[in-house]
């Protein structure tokens, strides 16, 4: 066989007992889009470790240009021309653009001062390959997820890299940005840089990738050409399980809806919101971000009241200053960022679901009833099929499915109406998504209400019954859920677009 | 200039200015040479310490032991050179000081880097268990017999002259000292690799390693080089006091802390500059040594103090939950 940019074989890994990668082999040719697909835990992640030196492996070959690695690490890697783009980014939210790009490069050629007019020289030439132009000097921390993603692209580009490792690259990212995303993988193509594409979305494994390695439970189960493989396989292959994809429908509403508003506004965010939201349906909303759709979910939730308008609640107006009146009014939300915003990381699954609902677990003397709390979270568990070894684990050791799930528990023990989800799925793997939706669609079917808010086109098409598009915080039309495919929410959302120009791209809007 | 004028230095500088001219137009006194001379001898010390605790803090850690190492350095270097009975000279002395310092800081480094333990509670201990065992088994009764090259050096003026109303004022050696830490530090921060990975490991500490920084070294380099210039700061303090008290320094890392984060320099990590944490510091020795031209008690000095660190904290943080929420709308 002739040699290949890096071959791994027969890698072998394990943590404390945890036995994480299983005689797995990869193969990563000159040039090529390679796609690393597997659901959360099945040893993706490790297995980019151990091709950037990260972690040794226990048994097994690296071969880099043919050539036998063995006791590799990060600096030799590197050198090597293997570079990883971490979920995270791996960026300093307090250096300038610049110092991140090149303060790699720097210390790999082991400098020991700073020339910094030279950094900012190879800055702007790695910005310029991606063809992007940002301001050197401005701090990091005040950039949008999509520009920090440049900027790591940029950064592994610095080091005539030959291998750009890119771990779960869109999850953060709208439809523009991950369209912007891969037209810069194409150039890097163009260029003779092999890409290994960390994914579980289906759409862009496919339309990347010349080859796929299918990782299930730490073993790699296939590795094929994108086009002997199509959707169906893809997923067997991931889950190990057929999974069919459905519409949710429902008869036609009538009656009182759940949730109204009428002509909400919210100064600078949104203004006119009209939408209605009926027992048993999954109303979806979306919109780039920046369109004013969480800053909608929030204003219904109380965290930014709208400033005008109304809103009515079983027909009733209500009035929601505040979180606390939303929950009077049975409005829960589960936010889009779940690690930053929804989850005690370093707390027990157990108090996380518990905790807005303590009230409900005390015993006579108002201190809390520690069988009723184990009850209450076991059935939880049970219900939504949380993973977990035990409801006392930190839910930082769960997977971002799960994870996803304890939120939703933790909404759901406070029994609301109206729940508003804002990006779901986002960061959760095939299984577990599917998992998600059918606890939703149930939920629904029990006469819930619910507003979810997504990027996820398919995501969108299978779950909601009807799906609205906001866009400079105006809601501009609104589809029936099984036909809203990418045309269609392309129609609608370029249908006004002849009166400005592009929408500015904001990171911390939505 | 709009970026300049954002920076906390700039803020820290107008208030400076505003106190100096509210002080200065209520008492004459405040703008004469010998205030002046005096408020620069305030902060020979304390200026080493405002460095090494910025560095500290970028780094992403705190450290209180700082004052419990200078004293400890220093009392222990006296006591060594007194017992060897011969005049060392000046340099020896100071170095004497500056490696007991860099191996207690090792001590603070080695158990953060390689335990990863929180460095408030490491450099908590150790201090205490540093003054402890000075206390017991060095010695614990002031010595006011210097050998006599410290002595001398304590004495020995930069600039000397006599004002019109006859008052001799100068400045300690010693100043100079202060001056080269400052200006090495400045380079080191700004221009060198150990500098930036630094500022990189309190950034993202994960991310430092993953570039390949080793930041078990950054972290021993930090605190061993926090505790060998607490070290020469308190060998500083010996040669200005003239005389060395075991129980000296002790108790002022909290304004020292205050002083580095009035300047800018923010708590959690990754963010500040010297120029910063030494205007931090002139607004802390201005308040101490001035208010009390002014009429103010001194025991409004502290409320004064802590008001500032307050406000100079909950402004920044207020500006930046400001900034990030500040949306241009979108409704065009």
């Amino acid at each position: 066989m002739p040699k290949a940019l890096i071959e791994l074989n027969h890698i072998n890994k394990s943590f404390a007992g945890v036995h994480a990668l299983k005689d797995v082999s990869l193969r990563i040719e000159y040039g090529e889009v390679h796609c690393l697909a597997g659901e959360n835990g099945c040893g993706k992640s490790t297995l980019i470790k151990v091709m950037s030196g990260v972690h040794a492996p226990d048994h097994g070959e690296i071969r880099i240009d043919g050539q036998l690695r063995s006791g590799l690490n990060p600096i030799e890697a590197i050198n090597s021309g293997i570079q990883v783009i971490y979920q995270d980014f791996s960026i300093f939210p307090n250096l300038t653009v610049a110092e991140n790009i090149a303060l790699n490069g720097e210390l790999a050629a082991r400098k020991k001062w700073i020339n910094w007019s030279k950094m900012r020289q190879t800055a702007k030439q790695a910005l310029d390959k991606v063809g992007v132009d940002l301001d050197l000097n401005a701090k990091v921390e005040h950039l949008s997820v999509a520009d920090k993603q440049l900027i790591a692209i940029s950064r592994a580009l610095m080091h005539e890299a030959k291998l750009i490792v890119m771990d779960e690259p869109t999850t953060a990212l709208t439809q523009k940005e991950v369209r912007a995303l891969f037209r810069v993988i194409e150039g890097l193509k163009r260029d003779g840089i092999s890409i290994l594409f960390v994914s579980h979305k289906l759409e862009e494994v496919f339309e990347l990738s010349e080859r796929i390695t299918i990782m299930r439970n730490g073993k790699n189960v296939i590795s094929e050409r994108a086009d002997q493989l199509n959707r169906e396989k893809l997923v067997y292959y991931m889950t190990g399980r057929q999974i069919d994809e459905s519409y949710y429908e429902i008869g036609k509403q009538s009656g009182t809806p759940l949730l109204r508003t009428d002509n909400l506004s919210l100064k600078g965010c949104f203004e006119h919101i009209s939408l209605s939201i009926h027992p048993g349906e999954i109303v979806g909303l979306t919109g780039l971000l920046g369109s004013g759709r969480t800053e909608l979910a929030e204003a219904l939730f109380g965290l930014t009241p709208a400033t005008s308008g109304e809103i009515f609640r079983d027909g009733e107006p209500v009035s929601i200053r505040s979180v606390q009146d939303a929950e009077t009014h049975g409005i829960a939300y589960v936010p889009e960022d779940r690690l930053t915003e929804g989850l005690f990381l370093e707390q027990s699954i157990e108090r996380n679901m518990v905790v807005s609902v303590i009230d409900e677990q005390k015993d006579k003397w108002g201190m809390i009833d520690r069988r009723k709390v184990k009850s209450a979270v076991r059935s939880w568990i049970q219900k939504l099929g949380i993973a977990a070894h035990s409801p006392l684990a930190p839910v930082k050791t769960l997977s971002g499915g799960n994870q996803q799930r304890v939120v939703l528990a933790r909404w759901l023990a406070a029994s609301p109406k109206v729940l508003i989800l804002n990006g779901p799925s986002v960061g959760v793997d095939i299984g577990s998504k599917e998992d998600i939706h059918q606890v939703i669609r149930e939920l629904a079917g029990q006469g819930l209400g619910v507003l979810m808010i997504s990027d996820d086109l398919p995501e969108l098409r299978q779950s909601c019954n009807r799906v609205l598009v906001m866009k400079r915080g105006r809601i501009i039309g609104e589809a029936e859920g099984k036909s809203f495919t990418q045309e269609v929410w392309s129609e609608l959302h370029d249908a006004r677009d002849d009166d400005a120009g592009p929408v500015e791209r904001r990171g911390n809007t939505a | 200039m709009r970026k300049w004028t954002k920076t906390s230095e700039f803020y820290v500088a107008i208030i400076i200015l505003v106190l100096f001219a509210a002080i200065g137009s209520q008492n004459g006194a405040f703008f004469s040479s010998a205030n002046m001379f005096d408020l620069i001898r305030s902060s020979i010390v304390p200026g080493i310490f405002v460095i090494c605790t910025m560095m500290v803090i970028i780094s992403g850690g705190i450290d209180v032991s700082f004052p419990a190492i200078a004293t400890f350095s220093m009392f222990s270097a006296t006591k060594i050179i007194l017992m060897l009975d011969f005049d060392v000279p000046v340099f020896a002395a100071f170095l004497l000081a500056g490696i007991i310092g860099l191996g207690l800081g090792l001590i603070n480094g080695l158990l953060i880097a390689f335990f990863k333990l929180p460095t408030l509670i490491v450099t908590l201990g150790t201090s205490s268990m540093f003054s402890g065992f000075l206390l017991t088994f060095v010695g614990s009764r002031q010595i006011s017999n210097l050998p006599a090259p410290l002595e001398q050096f304590g004495k020995t003026q930069v600039i000397k002259f006599t004002t019109d109303a006859g008052i001799t004022v100068g400045l300690p050696m010693s100043v100079l000292i202060t001056a080269a830490v400052v200006i090495l530090v400045a380079i080191m921060m700004k221009y060198t690799m150990i500098g930036r990975g630094i500022y990189t490991l309190g950034g993202d500490p994960v991310s430092a390693e993953r570039i390949g920084f080793n930041t078990r070294f950054l972290q021993c380099f930090v605190y061993g080089f926090v505790g060998f210039l607490a070290g020469i700061a308190g060998m500083i303090q010996t040669t200005m006091m003239r005389s060395s008290n075991p129980v000296d320094l002790l108790g002022t890392e909290l304004l020292i802390i205050a002083a580095v984060v009035l300047g800018g320099v923010r708590i959690t990590g990754g963010h500040g500059t010297v120029t910063g944490a030494l205007l931090g510091l002139l607004l802390i020795v201005t308040i101490q040594n001035s208010l009390i031209l002014v009429g103010i008690p001194s025991y409004w000095q502290r409320f004064v103090i802590g008001a500032l660190i307050l406000i100079g904290t909950g402004v920044a943080a207020y500006q930046i939950k400001r900034s990030s929420a500040k949306q241009s709308s979108i409704l065009t």
